[in-house]
């Protein structure tokens, strides 16, 4: 390859000791914005090495294509990064959680509950979770505008929905809330021990209420978990009260950040929105394009360690090299997403990782698609004058969270 | 003696080629071209084929036994 390189100025191929990795993240961000440098590192430099905020370098992926592989091939684990100083974005190591976990034991805990999340499932909830924002849009309109749409909406729509399939109580909502946003915070905003502190609290709390299932065992998910512990010890104590835990924070904080994200992306680039005033009927496609294009991380996290060597892009990844994907990277990669950083509901085709892909595909991407098309759709059917209170630029965003997000929404209409 | 097979489909109009079935148990399905399919349509009563069935998010996988013809994912929970 060298001595046939036409350029004597063209260096050989970069080999990582040779690249000085980049500081990850790139910086804060920026709205819905993508860092310029992942376009900069897909284009010159699809696998590049960064430097994490702690647990040192690790590898960034940026393309599409590369992404899938590392998600779905068995060779990256996510599991090695459990109780490890591996390289990644929060503070704390890694729970043992589900969405860490490796085959087999992650298939066993994703069969217990995947058959509640299914789409054939969710759909018998549709009537309930449309009651849940009629009610939700009827206290907005009555409170008067302006608003701020996070607390009217975007909050409590997935906190109701995620308590009544769990059967925790919707009361707690506030002290759960303030938990899982410190628990599952980057940086080192919050000290160490206010991280593991709020995790200890939501263990306990959560394994209260298994407490009362298993004396009272009711209708809801909880109570089926307890069922598959105790009669038929399908999981440990701890990964049940995990499996809760994580049900609970998954089941709201995403798709509460994602519907304030998708809301100003519509208000800020108001044809958008006008489209779907015009034809609500667009509002599925429309979501799953609002998906691809909110990013719901911040930075890259979910580190994923190779178990052998494995070749992608061209560079070799060595067995206990750390990979970061970035979803949102990959989902703004020209090759799959012409324009990528422009919305447009009319794409032939949109395969977007945002709910990743493989093995920790999210369990709850139909209830989440469907809370947020019932969500979007009563917006711009009721409230079609809609538009920000505040000028976009004054929207403040979260800083410290695993999930970008909005802080409060103003609207007006 | 257990005789029949197990008959496998993938609904190839819902499926998304979120990769779930092919990355919880390797062997049985596999993506192609953004679509899953199963790696053999007639296999051997096998458990494990009926929890990658129950896993899939967008229920596109369906196992009916031959003999019988019962549908055994989905099951049906109405």
């Amino acid at each position: 390859m060298t001595v046939t390189n036409q350029d004597p100025a063209e260096p050989t191929a970069h080999r990582p000791e040779e690249e000085e990795p980049e500081n990850y993240p790139f910086g804060p961000y920026r709205r819905l914005d993508m860092h310029p440098k992942y376009a900069e590192y897909r284009e010159k430099r699809p696998v590049t090495r960064v430097h994490m905020p702690y647990g040192g370098d690790a590898w960034l992926v940026t393309r599409y294509d590369d992404s899938k592989v590392v998600l779905a091939d068995p060779r990256f684990s996510r599991a090695a990064t459990i109780g490890k100083d591996v390289p990644r974005v929060r503070q704390a190591f890694e729970d043992p959680i589900i969405v860490a976990m490796d085959p087999p034991e992650h298939t066993r805990l994703r069969k217990l509950v995947a058959k509640a999340f299914t789409n054939r499932r969710v759909e018998k909830l549709r009537p309930r979770v449309q009651a849940i924002v009629d009610e939700l849009v009827d206290g907005l309109v009555a409170a008067g505008s302006p608003a701020d749409l996070t607390e009217k909406l975007a909050w409590p729509l997935p906190i109701t929905v995620i308590c009544e399939l769990l059967g925790v109580p919707k009361e707690d909502h506030q002290t759960f809330r303030r938990l899982v946003d410190t628990w599952l915070s980057v940086g080192d905003v919050r000290p160490l021990e206010e991280v593991t502190g709020a995790l200890e609290r939501l263990q306990k709390y959560m394994a209260e209420l298994l407490e009362q299932r298993r004396a009272e065992p009711r209708d809801d998910l909880l109570s089926g978990l307890v069922a598959a512990r105790d009669g038929e010890d399908r999981l440990s104590e701890e990964e049940m009260v995990m499996l809760g835990i994580t049900l609970l924070a998954a089941g709201h904080k995403t798709t509460a950040n994602q519907l304030g994200s998708h809301v100003f992306a519509l208000l800020s680039r108001r044809r958008h929105w006008e489209e779907l005033v015009a034809d609500p009927d667009l509002v599925p496609r429309a979501v799953e394009e609002l998906l691809r294009y909110s990013p719901l991380s911040p930075a890259s996290d979910n580190t994923r360690i190779a178990k052998e060597d494995v070749e992608l892009s061209g560079r070799l990844i060595k067995a206990g090299d750390a990979v970061m994907v970035n979803y949102a990277a990959a989902n703004r990669d020209p090759e799959v997403f012409p324009e990528p950083d422009e919305l447009n509901f009319h794409r032939e085709t949109n395969p977007h990782v945002a709910f990743g892909h493989g093995l920790h595909h999210c369990l709850g991407a139909p209830l989440a698609r469907m809370e947020l098309q019932t969500a979007l759709r009563a917006l711009v059917t009721r409230l079609p004058s809609l538009e920000l209170a505040v000028p976009a630029e004054e929207i403040q965003w979260r800083k410290d969270s695993v999930a970008r997000g909005v802080q409060a929404l103003p609207v007006r209409w | 003696m257990d005789t029949t097979r197990w008959l496998v489909e993938v609904n190839r109009r819902t499926c998304i080629g979120s990769g779930v079935c092919a990355s919880a148990v390797p062997g049985h399905f596999t993506v192609v071209n953004g679509k899953s399919q199963p790696v053999e349509e007639r296999v051997e009563p096998d458990e494990e084929v009926l929890d990658i069935a129950d896993m899939c998010p967008m229920g596109a996988i369906r196992v009916v036994d031959e003999a019988s013809g019962k549908v055994l994912v989905p099951e049906d929970d109405a």
